[in-house]
């Protein structure tokens, strides 16, 4: 059977078999679920769509957070996305991030890539990526698996929950998972999509979790718009024939070290950092009481 | 290693895969264990859930999932009011548990008929769960297989008997549980399969002379 423990595996499998990453992803898959590949490809696109629907609801949405905290900002971005520094194409993928995380804390319907408090990151930037390449929904349904491979792997070796490895966990390995899936859809090679990976990670490592009063918003849902620019920032330098210094799986053990020595007031606690700040406190106050 | 679509996955209603889908599906678990449509809900919230739950939504969650909504139904947001219109009478409480996981609920519910059931369980991360008492009977059960649970006294042969009642109907058991509150007395077993479990199989069960009641409880 195909298996892979690490991105050198799964990358070395792809080549082997002159398959891409995806093919490899829903190989094990078929084995591990004893599903067809046609019943996986179907979820996958259930999954797309739901995505799609939060983008569009995301750069429309003008509703605020239970809390108040966070709400409207993706239109903002979305309006502005022509004039600026960046270009439409960036402000364009970020005011999906931020619109598909903006959704969430309105209690509105995501897919958790890889959780919920970075679920906006790899919907937005493959949508946004599509867009310009111009992508099939077949090729978007493929990456999507190559992303989930990707993360898949971080799992296995380090982690994608804040509470056990802190945002570079979620965000991190989010920001990985979409810089991969980007070269895909820009028809790089599997060794390019690790060099992505890498690259992605390798510059969010350190990311700590410290949200206001506990709530998936502040910092994340901005940080959901950082982390899709990160990845296609991250996929564009190794398209340009960039490569990581630090090979792919010794980044993720980098990160899964750098997660156990975060200390736990930095895990999702809200015991310190951007939490515990005057701000955020009298916002706690409010909120709780 | 997981699996594809636990990365890329669920679908879900947010904010948080821990505090809003993880507490619907201890919902939901809790309301199939009651077996009917519940009148009233008294919730003790533990930990991270009894200090953040109006924020992240975690009470309407809870209450959607007695409700029997899904982690992904869009009416999650509007459950409290849903609520109060099914005649569903609720209240939460903040309570401290001794060594109890940070996200734990204690859901004790009272049905339309009279029936009860106290369900404790923790929301671990990701969406999934743990439920670790059920009636007062140490218990774990996932929710990510159907379960046969079984009240039956606590004598030899019990097991034997509903495990090859299992095997007649070819299904098979993925993990096991027998929990008793003391010895020759009332006791409970939670058998998670591979296979749905029909009602056939729930009726033979309750014909073994020891056994009390049976009943199931499906994937959630």
């Amino acid at each position: 059977m195909i298996n892979f423990n690490t991105m050198a595996e799964l990358i070395q499998l792809a080549d082997e078999k002159k398959l891409s990453v995806h093919d490899i992803v829903l190989a094990r898959e078929m084995h591990t679920s004893q599903r067809t590949r046609e019943a996986l490809w179907q979820e996958m696109q259930r999954n797309w769509q739901v995505m799609k629907e939060s983008v569009e609801r995301g750069i429309v949405n003008e509703e605020h957070s239970l809390s108040g905290l966070t709400g409207g900002d993706a239109k903002k971005i979305y309006e502005a996305r022509e004039k600026g520094y960046t270009g439409a194409a960036v402000m364009a993928a970020a005011a999906y991030a931020v619109g598909i995380a903006e959704v969430n804390a309105v209690m509105g319907r995501i897919v958790a890539c890889p959780t919920a408090g970075s679920c906006g990151i790899v919907p937005a930037a493959i949508f946004a990526a599509a867009q310009r390449n111009k992508n099939t929904d077949d090729e978007i349904i493929g990456a999507l698996f190559t992303a989930s491979g990707i993360g898949m792997v971080i799992e296995q070796n380090a982690s994608i929950a804040g509470a056990a490895g802190g945002c570079q966990a979620e965000c991190g390995s989010a920001a990985g998972m979409a810089a991969g899936a980007l070269v895909e859809l820009a028809g790089g090679t599997p060794r390019q999509v690790g060099e992505a990976v890498a690259l992605a990670i390798k510059n969010l490592l350190g990311l700590v979790c410290d949200p206001v009063a506990g709530l998936v918003e502040v910092p994340c849902v901005k940080r959901n718009g950082f982390a899709a620019v990160h990845s296609m920032v991250a996929a564009d330098m190794v398209l340009a024939g960039v490569k990581s210094f630090i090979p792919v799986d010794e980044v993720i053990e980098a990160m899964d070290r750098i997660g156990r020595a975060i200390p736990k007031s930095l895990r999702e606690t809200s015991e310190a950092g951007l939490a515990v700040t005057k701000t955020a406190k009298a916002v706690e106050k409010k909120i709780y009481g | 290693m997981r699996g594809v679509f636990d990365i890329v996955g669920p679908v879900m209603i947010g904010p948080s895969s821990s505090h809003t889908a993880g507490a619907v599906r201890l919902g939901l678990i809790a309301g199939k264990i009651l077996g009917e449509r519940a009148v009233k809900a008294e919730i003790n919230l533990h930990g991270s859930f009894a200090q953040t739950y109006r924020g992240h939504g975690t009470d309407k969650a809870l209450i959607a999932g007695i409700m029997g909504f899904s982690p992904d139904d869009e009416r999650i947001r509007d459950a409290l009011q849903l609520a109060a219109h099914q005649g569903l009478d609720y209240s939460f409480q903040p309570v401290h548990i001794e060594n109890a996981h940070p996200n734990t609920a204690v859901i004790y519910l009272i049905g339309i008929t009279g029936r009860v059931a106290r369900v404790r369980g923790a929301s671990i991360g990701g969406g999934n769960i743990m439920i670790t008492n059920i009636d007062g009977y140490d218990v774990e059960l996932t929710g990510q297989y159907p379960a046969l649970i079984t009240i039956h006294r606590d004598r030899p042969g019990v097991i034997t008997q509903v495990t090859s009642i299992l095997s007649k109907y070819e299904i098979n058991v993925a993990f096991m549980r027998v929990s008793r509150q003391s010895r020759g007395e009332a006791a409970m077993m939670i058998l998670e399969t591979d296979d749905v479990l029909a009602e056939d199989v729930l009726e033979e069960c309750r014909q073994v002379y020891e056994v009390e009641n049976a009943f199931s409880i499906p994937a959630i």
